[in-house]
Formats: structure tokens, C-alpha cells, sequence
């Protein structure tokens, strides 16, 4: 192949990239909307390695309805956290994740 | 300079811009610089999708991610920002140890990308789009070829490239209704009509709405009044009449 070409692992260690950050924004990050971004970031890097399969194996357009899916699921689930960081943060008053220990027994 | 060292050496920039705009979402304290990290890194994403020739999903990219979510997003920023926190920030040792555990799962990761030959793997496949594309691009600058195991290579990725080349929305839009073309692999490659994704389309969209109905039951403003003075409000306003 020419050296120019871009090989399908390089699209899969962008999208590995992305979702080692997400995890790790997730893992430390103290504000609940901090965390929130991780997922949007861990939900890209999994939509990065779908659509590199829809164009370089015989995957095809599926991957690209499967990531299609990916973004509406995402969408959903920043809508319903939203809400559910505002109820903490009105019962709270706060937004630090450390303080949701109401259930801890 | 020729159209792939072009693509490459986009890709090279939009992966980079990227993979930045993510570590700036890691590694900043301040949560507005943050969904001004995740604003770049999405953007460059749809980059990435419009290079891979899904235009359809770059677009929508930028239209959910960038100007819906984000919005979302920032008005939740916005909305509890007067929080009364102590240490909302993580500690050097708790960055250290997440960066040293996120680095190692890196190495994995690219350790496992790295040992997977993947070129070897596309060429036991049915023709890739890519792979149609290029065929045809190779045929369309050299015509004196008369390599024939190139010529059957490049017919038959003829109908896959017409329907591949960066136009997705048509195929999206018929395979949503339920009526996916499929390129049937033991008929060498001839497109067929198979089934597509009616249902989960249909799923996915009352998903949303009744995501969006209890996030709006979730987040409505409540009135903070305790049952008794409610009760005693209207005592004492009947009482006035």
C-alpha cells in the first residue's frame, strides 16, 4: 500500500484517545457536569471506531446508523443527568459528586 | 501533492486537534474551559467523520454535539455555579494516579491496535468502501492498466463507490425506513434489498421523547413551601375575606 494511506489502526488509536479520556475525566473529576463531559468524551471515541469500520471494512453504512444511534442515545443521556444534577444541586447545594452519600447506609 | 497525502495530512491535524481538545478537558480545573476543551474535541471529530466520508453523521455532529448538547451542558454550568464547595478540584496525587492508570490502559490499547495486521483483515472481507473508492481512483489515472484481477476489483467495486462516494444520506435515510440495501457477498458482491432499521429507529425515537418528558418532569422549578405554610396562607387569606 502507499505510505500515504492512512491505516485503519491510526482512526482506532484516535478513538482508543478519546475514551482513555473520558474515563479518566470521569474518574477524577469532582463536578458532576465534569463527569458528564467524560461520557460525551467516551461516547465519541466508541462513534470514531464505528464509522472508521464503516469506511474501512465491508461494515458499510451500518456502522454509520449505529453511530447515528450513539448520538441520539448521547443526547438523551446529557438531557435526563442535567436534570438529575439540578435536582442535587437544589437538594444539595452543591455539585460535588463526593457529597451523594445519602444512601451510604 | 496528491489528494491521499492531502487526506493524510488532514487527518493527521484534525486527530491531533482532537486528542488535545480532550486532555484540555482532563487536565483543566475550570468547568467552562472544559466544554470549551469538549466544544474543539467534538468539532474535530466531525472533522474526522467528514474525512471518512460520513457526511451525513459530521453534519449531525455538529448540529446534536455541538449546538445541542454543549448548550445543555453549559446552561447545567451555568445553573450551579453559585454551589457552595469546599474542593471541587482533585487532588496532584489523585492526577498522578489517574494519569499513571489512563496511561497504562493506553499502552494496552495501543499495544493491542498495533498487533493486528489490518490490512491482512480487510483483504479476507467483501470489498470495503475505501478499498472501491481507491480501485476507482486507480483506474480512472491509469487506463492503459491491463492488470485484470484489477479490472474485476474496480467492476465490481463500481456500484459500492458510486453509492459511497461521500454521499450517506440517501442510504441513512432508506435504511431508517426499512429498506437497507445490502451488497449480497456469496453473489459477488450484488446489491440486494435486505431489512433495515425501522425498529430501532422507532425505539430509539420514543426513547427521546420520554427521556425528554422526564427530564423536564426532573427539572422543573419546585415551590418551596412546606405543606403548613401553605396551609396557613390560605387559612389566613379566606380568614381575611
Amino acid at each position: 500500500m502507499d505510505t500515504d494511506v492512512i491505516p485503519l489502526g491510526h482512526y482506532l488509536l484516535v478513538g482508543c484517545a478519546l475514551f482513555i479520556c473520558g474515563g479518566m475525566c470521569m474518574a477524577v473529576k469532582r463536578n458532576a457536569i465534569g463527569a458528564l463531559m467524560g461520557v460525551e468524551l467516551i461516547l465519541n471515541g466508541a462513534n470514531v471506531n464505528l464509522i472508521a469500520a464503516s469506511r474501512y471494512t465491508a461494515l458499510g453504512i451500518d456502522g454509520q446508523v449505529f453511530a447515528l444511534f450513539v448520538i441520539v442515545l448521547a443526547a438523551a443521556e446529557a438531557a435526563i443527568a442535567l436534570a438529575i444534577a439540578l435536582n442535587f444541586y437544589n437538594n444539595l447545594n452543591t455539585v460535588d459528586v463526593d457529597a451523594a452519600n445519602l444512601l451510604s447506609g | 501533492m496528491g489528494s491521499l497525502q492531502i487526506e493524510a495530512i488532514l487527518f493527521y491535524i484534525l486527530a491531533s486537534i482532537a486528542v488535545g481538545g480532550a486532555l484540555a478537558v482532563v487536565l483543566s480545573q475550570h468547568v467552562v474551559r472544559m466544554a470549551a476543551g469538549l466544544v474543539v474535541c467534538l468539532g474535530a471529530v466531525a472533522g474526522l467523520f467528514m474525512l471518512l466520508h460520513a457526511d451525513f453523521l459530521g453534519a449531525a455532529q455538529l448540529m446534536i454535539y455541538v449546538g445541542g448538547t454543549i448548550v445543555i451542558l453549559i446552561f447545567g454550568v451555568m445553573l450551579t455555579s453559585g454551589a457552595l464547595v469546599g474542593r471541587v478540584n482533585a487532588s496532584p496525587g489523585e492526577m498522578l494516579g489517574a494519569l499513571g492508570l489512563g496511561g497504562l490502559f493506553f499502552a494496552l490499547m495501543v499495544f493491542t491496535v498495533g498487533a493486528v495486521d489490518w490490512e491482512a483483515v480487510a483483504a479476507r472481507q467483501p470489498i470495503s468502501p475505501r478499498d472501491a473508492d481507491l480501485a476507482l481512483d486507480r483506474l480512472q489515472t491509469s487506463e492503459t492498466s491491463n492488470d485484470n484481477q484489477a479490472q474485476a476489483k474496480a467492476d465490481r467495486a463500481q456500484t459500492l463507490a458510486e453509492r459511497s462516494a461521500g454521499r450517506s444520506t440517501r442510504p441513512l435515510g432508506i435504511s431508517l425506513l426499512g429498506m437497507r440495501h445490502e451488497t449480497d457477498k456469496l453473489a459477488g458482491g450484488k446489491v440486494t434489498a435486505g431489512t433495515g432499521y425501522l425498529l430501532p429507529f422507532e425505539i430509539i425515537s420514543m426513547h427521546l421523547l420520554v427521556v425528554l418528558i422526564g427530564a423536564a418532569y426532573l427539572a422543573r422549578a419546585k415551590q418551596k413551601v412546606k405543606p403548613n405554610e401553605q396551609l396557613t396562607m390560605t387559612g389566613g387569606y379566606s380568614h381575611g375575606h
